[in-house]
């Protein structure tokens, strides 16, 4: 099967402002490909470069071999002949038609075979009683699934999302995400999405490309974006983490847990390790010698509850070390914990701290 | 055509949804605005060609004076409906007193009543031989013009009077679409800051309020220079009155041309005036907490007060002039009737439907053009075009005139010098020279309406119907044109009434022997006979009231609080500035 969507070396601009550098993708064929990145990173664009409703200015797109835009040549195929799905983040249902007529919109031949697929979407999607209605009475939820209906109605070669769940509400987001999916992947469909939300991201995409700034940052499976980031700003889209700075000495930087071994970077570089807040595992009380569920190889320190928060599926410590594992007296620092579960121990408790080093990141300084 | 061809000035800026073949798009808008912009190009161009000494001895005669009267009279009636318009506005927006729900939207009413009809109807009244004064005579027992004092009607205080009646409701209706929403918030804090009722309006909502009158009062100033009927009527000698008889009487299309530059002159002060309101307008509310107008209760002595601030204007501007019109109409319909009424109506219908009709298209073509991304002198271009209802219809009449003279010559030459015959008038003195007219003078009102309605179309929807594989063409016909096919059948309907009610342009385009029931009623009235005339009168207001009670449900609709989105005459204020 010919890859879906290729975006090469893709240059945008609005006046002097440059919000795409450079970017190059692949959408592949039966896959979830999700942009992940903070607003205003330029993910939006790319996506309506992608759908043509943004004329390419630098760059190659190129829809199943063949090539749709070039900037180059200025060239760029108008979105109506590029056969692809959009849905918009509003949805952007034609308020002056029927949910029906809505998903037909784009359906060139309204053949017998295309309505039953109409019927049969309606029918799965918990919709087949409103096929008559018009857009504004359906609730944000049911609009989203006429929305997803309507785009892939026409069988396009490619469906991008914009945001499709930031318009629902919190509880019941999960549960349109994990219908959606499935949805998607009966489909077969190749699908380009664009979000902030890293841990959608996460449950949808087999690949991801992280972009901040117009560049792109990562790109990979969920696994290696979470497991393994390039970057501070990677690691923290999943959440705040713990940052301990410092310079390197002996291939290693000091840390509250200890030594932590940085081979990559020269002796006398700044460097910082990162650890995330679920990263770092709390037992009650001074632990003499190693607690049992500890990796051996790992060290650890004591510290002072400070404040405890319970948060319903987690909780939130905040915990005094002090900073260089070994100085018990020396400078503190603050640690910012989530453990699972309920867990509140008193202030000014006694506990022990590990990091788990799969949690744990090093990188350069910037 | 080479210089005419579209752009293929593939602006890196701006192309949102640019079709990248032969740009339909931005050729037909440059067809359309260049069109539009013939006549006005024309008057410039005739105006700054050498006319033997007519300028010299226009400024010796009736210059300075055309100037001073044009000035006089703008002042007047700028001072009239400012006055008027904005107090009642305040009244029935702010307090409360009997007939306040009544008068809310009967203050509009006026509005239907073309400046000419009302100059007629008081004329008819308060002249010598008119019963007013026939009144007092018979009580006093005067027996001449000499032995008493009477208000002269025929005079330029008569057309400021007669202006104000009918066009105060402009700035009655943008002050209380702006008192309307203004926070109360703002109003109690004045109240509570210890500033009492008066003093809140004149130091809280007459200020937030002020870009507003000033849009409504430079409005109702682009419609005084445009008059004619009044002070051609009146002998009042504007600008407007002096383009035409220069133009006609002393046979001087140039110098009319230059007095038509001058005019124009007044136009962009105004506009500058209006855009400069227009763009204070935008730093409005502090406050988006709306609540119930407090409406003061009113004593007893000043309610009747209040009650008679509102009812003098009704009364005055629509009441006496319906009534006087109506009761003519009754006694002399047969005249009327006699006199080609049924011909007459029927070319103001065809007329102002094919006007709208075609006003409408173009308008609709623009503004989706606009929307679809040109390149940026398309878009000046396009504004440009869309000023013609600023520009009074005498000026618009003689560039008309010699822009389509100068074709017609043109054409006839040419086909007498390679085909062998002559083609003689085609545009000049026919259907085709006044509907284009109209076209150009009111495209700014269709193109407002139409900008206006897409406005409301989310850029989403164009992408949707885009990816969805509509064209821009067929994107237009399935999804705005169905959306927002109501403010375009109410854009329709304010240009065919706006056209009914058309003087100047009319009396100078028209076919030889052509009567529309403007012409008629203003032919008529000069000689004296309005009685036989009343019903074709009466038939300009009944149209008139059409959009006025359009406008009283919206606003009757937005009163309950909520917002509404679609007032028709704020968008048909929209005229001169988009």
């Amino acid at each position: 099967m010919t890859t879906g969507l290729v975006m090469e070396r893709i240059r945008h601009a609005f006046g002097p402002m440059e919000v795409l550098q450079d970017v190059s993708l692949v959408a592949e064929a039966g896959k979830l490909t999700c942009l992940l990145g903070p607003s205003g990173c330029g993910k939006t664009t790319l996506l309506r470069l992608a759908a043509g409703l943004e004329s390419v200015q630098g760059g190659r797109i190129l829809l199943q071999g063949h090539t749709v835009g070039n900037g180059a040549e200025k060239f760029s195929l108008p979105p109506e002949k590029r056969d692809i799905g959009l849905m918009f983040q509003d949805y952007a249902l034609f308020p002056h038609l029927s949910v029906f007529k809505n998903i037909a919109f784009g359906i060139k031949n309204l053949t017998a075979e295309r309505r039953e697929w109409i019927e049969a979407g309606l029918e799965r999607m918990g919709l087949a009683k409103h096929r008559n209605s018009y857009p504004h009475v359906l609730s944000g939820g049911q609009q989203q699934r006429v929305a997803l209906l309507r785009a892939l109605a026409p069988e396009p070669k490619i469906l991008l999302l914009d945001e499709p769940f930031s318009g629902l509400d919190v509880t019941r987001r999960a549960q349109v995400r994990e219908d959606t999916l499935n949805f998607l992947k009966e489909c077969g469909v190749a699908v380009l999405m664009v979000t902030h939300d890293p841990e959608e991201a996460m449950f949808m995409a087999d690949h991801i490309v992280v972009m901040k700034d117009g560049k792109v940052v990562q790109a990979g499976t969920p696994v290696q974006t979470y497991f393994h980031p390039v970057d501070a700003f990677v690691a923290e889209l999943f959440g705040p983490m713990n940052h301990f700075d410092g310079i390197v000495d002996k291939g290693a930087l000091q840390t509250p847990f200890g030594l932590f071994p940085i081979p990559a970077i020269p002796d006398g570089e700044q460097a910082k390790v990162l650890v995330r807040m679920e990263g770092i595992n709390v037992t009650m009380g001074n632990a003499d010698g190693h607690p049992e569920e500890m990796p051996k190889d790992c060290c650890y320190t004591t510290g002072k509850i400070e404040d405890a928060y319970l948060l319903g599926r987690s909780s939130h410590l905040h915990i005094r070390v002090p900073k260089n594992h070994g100085h018990p007296d020396g400078e503190k620092v603050l640690l910012h914990v989530r453990v699972s579960g309920v867990m509140k121990p008193e202030s000014g408790a006694t506990v022990t701290v590990w990091a788990d080093p799969k949690q744990a990141f090093v990188f350069a300084a910037d | 055509m080479t210089q005419t061809a579209p752009p293929i000035l593939a602006s890196t800026i701006e192309k949102r949804l640019k079709t990248p073949s032969i740009d339909v798009w931005a050729f037909g808008t440059l067809m359309v605005c260049l069109a539009v912009a013939m006549p006005i190009v024309w008057v410039i161009g005739l105006a700054l060609t050498p006319s033997g000494d007519i300028w010299q001895h226009l400024v010796d005669t009736v210059l300075g004076n055309l100037i001073i009267t044009t000035l006089m009279l703008m002042i007047g009636v700028g001072l009239g409906t400012l006055v008027i318009g904005t107090g009642t506005a305040w009244i029935v927006t702010m307090c409360r007193f009997p007939g306040k729900r009544i008068f809310e939207w009967a203050l509009l009413i006026p509005m239907a009543v073309p400046a000419y009809v009302i100059a007629y109807v008081y004329t008819d009244l308060l002249e010598y031989s008119g019963p007013i004064q026939g009144i007092i005579r018979d009580m006093f027992g005067f027996e001449s013009k000499h032995d008493y004092w009477f208000p002269e009607i025929r005079s330029l205080g008569g057309a400021i009077t007669m202006m104000t009646l009918v066009l105060y409701p402009y700035v009655y209706l943008l002050a209380r679409a702006s008192f309307l929403e203004q926070s109360v918030c703002v109003l109690e804090a004045s109240r509570t800051l210890g500033k009492g009722p008066w003093q809140s309006f004149f130091k809280v909502a007459l200020p937030l309020a002020r870009p507003a009158i000033a849009v409504g009062v430079s409005l109702v100033m682009m419609e005084t220079l445009n008059d004619y009927g009044t002070v051609d009527f009146f002998a009042v000698s504007t600008f407007s009155k002096g383009i035409y008889d220069v133009w006609l009487n002393m046979n001087s299309p140039s110098g009319a041309a230059q007095l038509a530059c001058m005019l124009l002159m007044f136009v962009m002060v105004l506009i500058g005036l209006e855009r400069y309101g227009r763009r204070k307008q935008k730093f409005h509310h502090t406050s988006t907490h709306i609540r119930e107008l407090p409406g003061f209760k009113l004593s007893p002595m000043l309610a009747t007060l209040a009650f008679l601030a509102c009812a003098i204007p009704v009364l005055l501007g629509f009441l006496i002039p319906a009534w006087v019109l109506g009761s003519y109409a009754i006694d002399f319909y047969q005249d009327t009737l006699d006199a080609n009424y049924w011909i007459t109506t029927w070319n103001s219908l065809l007329l102002s439907s094919i006007a709208a009709i075609v006003a409408i298209v173009a308008g609709v073509f623009l503004a989706y053009s606009l929307r679809l991304g040109q390149s940026h002198w398309i878009n000046v271009m396009t504004r440009f075009a869309s000023l013609g209802y600023a520009v009074p219809g005498a000026v618009l009449a003689i560039g008309i005139l010699m822009y389509l003279g100068w074709l017609d010559n043109t054409i006839d030459g040419w086909v007498r010098n390679n085909i062998g015959f002559s083609t003689g008038l085609i545009f000049s003195g026919t259907i085709f020279a006044v509907t284009f007219g109209y076209v150009v003078r009111f495209l700014s009102l269709s193109f407002g309406s139409a900008e206006a309605g897409l406005g409301k179309i989310t850029a989403n929807m164009d992408g949707a119907a885009r990816t969805l594989g509509a064209g821009p063409f067929a994107t237009l016909r399935r999804v705005h044109l169905p959306i927002m096919r109501g403010s375009i059948m109410t854009a329709a309907l304010l240009v065919f009434v706006d056209c009914m009610k058309e003087l100047p342009m009319t009396v100078m385009l028209r076919p030889f022997n052509f009567e529309t029931l403007a012409t008629f009623v203003h032919q008529y009235a000069a000689d004296e006979m309005l009685p036989e005339a009343s019903l074709a009168a009466l038939s300009i207001v009944v149209a008139g009231i059409i959009p006025v009670i359009l406008l009283s449900i919206t606003i009757a609709r937005s009163r309950a609080g909520h917002y509404a989105p679609e007032e028709p005459h704020l968008i048909e204020m929209e005229e001169a500035a988009p």
